[in-house]
Parts: C-alpha cells; structure tokens; sequence
C-alpha cells in the first residue's frame, strides 16, 4: 500500500470516529481539506514548487497513526536539547499527543493560554475555529491540507491584548516511533493587539524507524504586537520533515520568525508570511546546516499586502557530504502595498565538491513606490583565509570549523534567547554543554 | 636553523624559483631584496606552506627536520611564522577569537595546557603595546575594516603573541607610511633575539634602517644573484636593481 492508501484507509476509519464527538465545522474542515489532498495527491518533481525536493521515498511508504507510547524516550531528548538552565513555560508533545508528564507549563501571567489544541477545541471553540476556518489560501500546500484532515493535538497560546510574556513559551513535539508512524501537530498562537510573546517551537525525535512529521503551525500577530518566534528541526536521520507555516500579522505588528533546519533525512519548511496590516515588519531569518545525505528545502512567501510594511529575510545554509538543499524565496508586493521595504539574502557555503544547493528567489512586485533588494551566493570555503588559519597553527578542521562559525555568525546573533543561541553553536559545532 | 638547498618551485606549471640556496643561523635577520615578480613572495609561500606552489627540486631543512614534508599548522608548531603581503579578511571571526584559537592549537601541539582567557588577556594586553595596536581593532573580525598599516601591525602583533623561532615577514613594509613602518619595525627590533631568526622581505631598502639585517640578499628571476653585509642595500637603494639584473642576464 502508498502512503496515498493508507492516508485514505485512515481517513475512512476516522472520520465516523470524529463524527458526534467534534463540532461539526471542525469535521468538515477535515473532509475540505482531504478532499483537496486527495484532488492533487503527492507532489512530483514536476511540479514548480517541488522542482529539487523529491517526495516519492515519503509516498511510496505507509505510516501507522500509532507510533506506540515513546515516553521514555522522550524525555531523554527533552533533557538533552536547550538545557534546564533557562527560564520557560514548556508544553510538550509525543508521537502527536500532549504529554502533561512532561510538559512543565508553569505560572503564566493573568489571561494567557498555554494548552492542548485539544482542550482549547472545549475552552477557546470560537478562536479555534476562526483559525482552522480560515481561507487555506495561496500558502496551502498538500501537507498543510493533510495535516488539516488528520489535525488531533498541538499547542495552543493565547496571548491577551497588551499582556507581556516574560518567559519564552516552549512547544516541543518529540517524535520517538516503535514502527513507521505519521503526526500531525498543528499549533495555533493567538496574540492580540499590543501584546509581546517569545516562542520556541522545536521538533526533536530519534533515529528509530522511520518517521513522518507533518507539523503546522499558525501565528497571529495583533496591530502592535510582538513576536520573537524559533523553529528548531532535530529530528532524527531517518525522519521526513514537513513544516507549514502561517504567518498572519496586523497593522504595527513586528514578528521575527527563525527557522533552524539541523534534522532529518528529508525536510521541506514551507513559511507563508500575510503582511496584512500598513506597517507590519517582519524579519525571517533561516540557518540550515546538513551533511550526509541529509535534504532540507525552505519554501517562503512574503507577501505585502499593505502600505508602509518591512521585511528582512535572511537564509543561510551551511552542506557537507552529499547533502543538499532548496531555498526558494518570493516576495510579493500588492497593489497598493507603497512605501513596502523588502529585503531579502540566501547565501550557501558548501563544504564538500557533492554538496548541493539550489537556491531561487522571486521578485513579484505590482506597486510602483517600493524598495526592493534580493541576492543570493553558493561559495566554498575562502582558501586564502584557510591557509591563513593554518598558517598559524590551526589543524585543517578547526580552522574550517571557526571559518563555518564566521560565515554563518550574522544569522548566529539574531537569535535572541541565549539559550537557543548557545544550544544552536553546540548542535552545529558538536561542542560539549 | 634552516637550509635552503637548489630549491625549484612552479606555479601553474611556471617555474618561478630556479634553485634557491639559503642558510640562516640562529639569532640572524637576513633580508631578502629583489624587483617585483622575482620570486619574493612565492619564497615566503613555499616556506608556510601554501599548497598552490609545488617544489619541483630541492630541499628545506628545518630544525633538523623536512620542512616541506609538514603541513602548514605543523610548521607552526614547530616555530615557523610567516607575516603576510596580504593580510586576509575573515568577516564573522573575531580576531582575539582566532588569536586564541592559534595559541592553543601551538600549545596543545607542544605538548602544553591551554591557556585560559584570563591569562590569554593578560598577554594580549601586554603584546598589543608593542604594535600601539587599539584594543578595539583587535576584537573586531580579523582584518576586516583595518587599514592597510592596522593589517600589518595585526601581522606583527600576532607574531609577538605566537613567538616564533623563525619568522618571514613578506614586504610588511609596503603600504606603510613613515610613522607605521617606525611601529612595525620598533615591534620587530623588540622580538629580536639569540634564539629567533628572520627573514625579512622587501623591495626597498627603507625598512632596512629600522630593521638593521645582518646579511642581504638579492633576488633576480627566481635565483639569489648577490649576498652581502648591510651595505649591499644601500648600493641598490642608490644604483638601482639594473646592474644585477644585466648580470643575471650574462
């Protein structure tokens, strides 16, 4: 059986279990988006959007929706990640479902919502659903609609009008599988107008059998608010990857978004970023660093749809071996989107002769008052400054590994949480905790 | 201290060096003269270890050892520092960062402990003065943004942090005006000692008043056509480097 059939075996075997027990727009929200997963089916290497990425060793396997309990597991990777040195309300996720064993959300200012998408569908039915209702629109890929079709847990923050989060709020999903299993978190994070939150989204699993982690998140940034937001993919070396985000903000709202791509066999972030309010700036900062056979393929939109909006974007990409890896990045700028200020860098170092990269940004520009920048680069190691290093007495490792830290330490410092920060130099450059 | 025997290079498959035949004692600077593209540099290259140059002939010994057999860190590690015509800009690696790291690797290899950032500090403090180099500058990514004279004294002050034994400096003086070129010298002239030789590179004999050699040497199309005391600069610096060039040439 394809993965294809086994999706549809589970979906028929589901959906009289869901009917009666969930609101009914929840269920057909479920079957919209089935429907639409089943109208275009997997992607293939013809298609635009899939061009490097190839999809077909995900499609051809079949994946159980029972991964088994992996607790033990869990835990073990949980303690290993950022570290307990750091200050944080952590709500955690295995195998797709909340774990309140290790979940340590902690007190939480007046108002706010840390949850289980779960238990928000009880608690919060009415801004669930104003999300999930949501137009899918040009952002929905094949995934984001599977993920629709199966969404059963996540996290869900709500973050009320002018409250400030201190502490960064921790939503860990663990993926730690006795046979080739599938998840499907959705994360929702709701923070109304003038209110400030930090975020650390990390996905982290084994290298057990394989596993397909098809994650979707949805951020939504009220007129002024603030977002500091990480994505972390560690997921182990047999794991697809699947990442779809949604980034909607407000008039004034300043979101940053960071993708940090180190994990799985196959990986593919697809971030569609909705300017939809005059003013908002955003910055999308990206690292990804692969070796081995290791693919990882970032997809972004940036869309302006109102005047006087800013958008940095920075991406940078660290390939060793026979990796490779994608960028693909469009910005769009409406009609009636002037005085948008839209920035935008993909740079590549390749450590190897067999390492790949395909990178591809996109300029789609209808207003006429606007500034614009795009640039990509794939370079080597500079031998000059090699030999320099060596010269001095530095080994032929250290050196390339001290010249991988200066290439990549502009994107390094706009991490923000010094823990991520540290945790980051210690993943990308094996240092000891 | 070292030998230079009969020693060829290519670059490209061009021979640049036609038999090189050198010896330099402990305690000795010599310099090395010569017009532009008579081999200078691709000397001092060869001598680090820069793998673009391939030794067709001859040999270098080094401390009793096959210098060209080492790799570029391990001639480090045995004393070996070359200060470099062309500094390189290496954005994102802050230059005590790197400092350190070139310290450490040379001590490790040594067989001593590293030395931790409270005693590094204390050495970068002391070493700095000799080069009148801003503490600022030397926190900033390695050479980036540094003037032309701020990359040279950052040479200078690297070499006073590694202490060498045998140190080539590669036309540290070009682009230097007259108060750089009294710094850098005055930052050599103090690393000057019974145990450390030098090789000093340059095609004016400017800096040869500020680093008095002990013996000269000119370079012509790949070969060492004269050797003498100081004295032999100042005949070039007045006659020019024509008359040795005709009688290469003969």
């Amino acid at each position: 059986m394809s993965a294809i059939d086994s999706f549809r075996h589970q979906f028929l075997e589901h959906a009289g279990r869901w009917h009666g027990q969930e609101p009914s727009w929840l269920s057909l929200v479920r079957r919209e988006a089935f429907e639409r997963f089943l109208d275009r089916g997997f992607p293939t290497t013809n298609d635009e959007d899939w061009r490097f990425t190839n999809v077909a060793p995900l499609a051809s396997m079949e994946f159980s929706l029972d991964a088994g309990t992996g607790r033990e597991h869990g835990s073990s990777l949980l303690r290993s990640h950022l570290g307990d040195d750091w200050k944080r309300h952590e709500i955690v996720f295995v195998n797709g479902r909340f774990s309140p064993e290790l979940s340590a959300i902690g007190t939480l200012p007046p108002g706010v919502v840390v949850e289980s998408l779960a238990s928000a569908l009880e608690s919060h039915p009415e801004e669930v659903e104003a999300v999930l209702s949501l137009n899918p629109g040009e952002g929905a890929t094949v995934f984001s609609d599977l993920n629709r079709a199966f969404l059963a847990d996540g996290a869900f923050v709500l973050v009320p009008e002018g409250v400030v989060v201190e502490r960064p709020i921790h939503i860990v999903h663990v993926s730690s599988a006795e046979r080739p299993a599938v998840s499907h978190p959705h994360h929702i994070v709701l923070v109304e107008r003038g209110a400030e939150v930090r975020l650390v989204e990390s996905y982290l699993g084994d290298d057990g059998p394989s596993y397909f982690t098809n994650a979707a998140a949805e951020i939504v940034a009220g007129s002024g608010a603030k977002v500091d937001h990480y994505r972390i993919q560690r997921e182990g070396e047999s794991t697809f990857h699947i990442g779809s985000q949604r980034l909607l903000q407000a008039e004034g709202a300043a979101l940053q978004n960071y993708s940090l791509s180190l994990g799985a066999r196959l990986s593919r972030i697809d971030i569609h970023s909705l300017l939809d309010g005059e003013g908002a700036d955003l910055t999308l900062n990206g690292l990804y660093v692969v070796k081995g056979t290791q693919h990882v393929d970032h997809h972004t939109i940036i869309d302006h749809k109102k005047p006087h909006g800013t958008s940095r974007e920075l991406y940078k990409g660290v390939l060793d071996d026979a990796a490779s890896g994608v960028f693909n990045g469009r910005i769009i700028v409406r009609p009636g989107a002037q005085k948008t200020n839209a920035q935008q860098t993909n740079k590549n170092l390749l450590l190897s002769e067999e390492a790949l990269v395909n990178t591809n940004p996109q300029l789609e520009i209808e207003a006429d008052d606007v500034k614009c920048a795009h640039g990509a680069t794939i370079g080597q190691l500079d031998k000059d400054a090699l030999f320099y290093l060596r010269s001095r007495g530095i080994g032929r490792e250290e050196a390339t590994s001290i010249l991988t830290r200066g290439f990549i330490a502009d994107v390094s410092e706009r991490i923000r949480i010094a823990a991520v920060r540290d945790a980051m130099r210690r993943f990308v450059f094996a240092e000891a905790a | 201290m070292l030998e230079i025997k009969n020693l060829h290079a290519n670059v490209d498959g061009r021979e640049i060096l036609h038999g090189i035949d050198l010896n330099i004692r402990a305690g000795e600077v010599h310099a090395l003269m010569g017009p532009n593209g008579s081999g200078k540099s691709t000397l001092s290259q060869v001598l680090a270890g820069r793998d673009t140059y391939e030794v067709t002939e001859g040999s270098v010994t080094y401390l009793g050892r096959d210098l060209l057999a080492m790799k570029p860190e391990e001639r480090a590690h045995l004393g070996v520092f070359l200060a470099f015509q062309y500094p390189v800009e290496i954005p994102g690696v802050n230059n005590t960062y790197f400092l350190k790291a070139a310290l450490n690797a040379n001590r490790k290899a040594r067989g001593e402990d590293p030395l931790d950032a409270m005693d590094f500090l204390k050495l970068v403090r002391e070493k700095v003065k000799l080069v009148e180099l801003d503490e600022d500058l030397i926190n900033r990514p390695v050479n980036e943004g540094f003037s032309g004279g701020e990359k040279k004294r950052n040479e200078i002050f690297q070499m006073a942090v590694l202490e060498p034994k045998f140190a080539v400096l590669d036309e540290t003086d070009s682009g230097l005006d007259i108060d750089a070129l009294k710094i850098v010298a005055n930052g050599v002239n103090a690393l000057r000692g019974p145990e450390r030789a030098m090789l000093v590179i340059t095609h004016y004999q400017r800096l040869l008043n500020h680093i008095v050699p002990d013996f000269v040497h000119v370079l012509s199309e790949g070969r060492i056509v004269a050797s003498g005391g100081k004295e032999l600069a100042l005949k070039l610096e007045q006659e020019g480097y024509g008359w040795l060039e005709a009688g290469a040439r003969q």
